[in-house]
């Protein structure tokens, strides 16, 4: 091998090489969890909270879904158009549509969250003030939106253009961060099902959102949630809307790719 | 913003022992926490729930600080006859909702 000096490859070991990469991708990422062991935190929870998940009149998720109907059917903005002036029914229009997200947006070179497609919306096309992360009329349209896709499979698009962000939201996802030195799949991937604390440890599903946390007594957003599961590693939480929560975000939603929707979910 | 969601059975035989589930929306501040400042956030909360069955009182909840954010009440009463069932939630800061449910009872 010395002998060849600089001179390049030979195809054999550019093959050779290609495969040892093969090899150490997957021996890397050993560790996630089989199709068919996939459980969504809705299977890991009591089933009191699975009852309340489950009654319309008793889920209060509902009351921001409620609350998301009102202002899907707002005027507001300079434009002076409600969302349903472009979209219509959102019970027709918007199915599906929160199982895709994060999506690629063309205008900004990146996937980007529903929340984000819906705060766009508001700002470029009704010409109205943005509105806050985590604000309650942005959780409750995206709720609104979201239980548009209760029962569907999650399907959000792999492809060239969103690749880059799913690697950099997989190498996220299994980065030691924080004070504790954890990554996220040493608890989602090596320990779900085990105890932490009071609560059982789920897979990081992301198949309800936004939803109900009985801890926050409101509903919140994913980037909220991950946000929270940092400051529990005691590592600095990204910012609202920070590219790499979104492809974190992008990389859950792929890992549960196929798993049903159950937003607006309850959890614990 | 003040929703709630009643559940109320469409249709009930006379005599019949009835289920009722209300949720509304409210944050129940209990009055005892502080801002990031230091200043006393003040009590804000639903302080009393009344379903009235025809205009009869049949259930009357008083509420106080401990309970959660968005309450959840679920009672009981007997389907006597068909008519009206009128729900209202009093509190702090002149908060009031009224909502109200139909059944039939054959």
């Amino acid at each position: 091998m010395a002998a060849s000096g600089s001179a390049p490859p030979s195809p054999r070991r550019v093959v050779g090489v290609v495969g040892v990469l093969i090899v150490m991708a997957v021996s890397a990422f050993a560790g996630e969890i089989p199709r068919a062991e996939r459980r969504s935190g809705y299977e890991l929870m009591s089933p009191e909270t699975r009852a309340m998940q489950d009654d319309d009149t008793a889920n209060p998720g509902m009351l921001w879904v409620l609350e998301g109907e009102a202002l899907w059917n707002r005027k507001i903005g300079a434009a002076g158009r409600a969302c349903a002036d472009c979209h219509g029914d959102a019970r027709a229009t918007m199915k599906g549509v929160a199982a895709r997200h994060p999506a690629f947006d063309a205008a900004r070179g990146r996937p980007i969250t529903l929340e984000q497609r819906i705060g766009a919306c508001r700002v470029d096309r009704q010409q109205a003030p943005p509105l806050a992360h985590e604000s309650r009329e942005l959780l409750a349209l995206t709720a609104y939106v979201a239980r548009q896709s209760r029962g569907l499979p999650i399907d959000v698009t792999i492809d060239a253009r969103t690749q880059p962000f799913l690697d950099a939201g997989r190498a996220t996802f299994h980065r030691r961060q924080g004070q504790l030195n954890l990554a996220c799949s040493q608890c989602h991937d090596d320990h779900w099902g085990r105890q932490l604390a009071g609560n059982v440890i789920p897979q990081a599903h992301p198949t309800g959102y936004p939803i109900y946390r009985l801890e926050w007594q409101a509903v919140g957003s994913l980037e909220r949630r991950l946000r929270n599961c940092l400051v529990g590693i005691r590592a600095e939480p990204y910012e609202y809307g920070a590219p790499a929560l979104v492809d974190l975000e992008l990389y859950l939603m792929s890992r549960a790719a196929g798993m049903k929707m159950d937003a607006p979910a309850v959890r614990p | 913003m003040a929703g709630a969601l009643i559940n109320v059975p469409e249709r009930a035989k006379r005599g019949e022992i009835v289920e009722i589930k209300t949720l509304i929306s409210h944050p129940m501040e209990t009055g005892y926490r502080r801002s990031q400042t230091g200043a006393r956030v003040g009590r804000d909360i639903i302080r009393l729930f009344v379903c009235t069955y025809n205009g009869t009182e049949v259930f009357r909840a008083e509420l106080y600080p401990a309970i959660a954010a968005n309450p959840f009440i679920v009672f009981s009463t007997i389907a006597t006859e068909s008519g009206t069932l009128a729900f209202q939630w009093s509190g702090d800061n002149g908060f009031s909702v009224t909502e109200s449910a139909t059944i039939a009872v054959d």
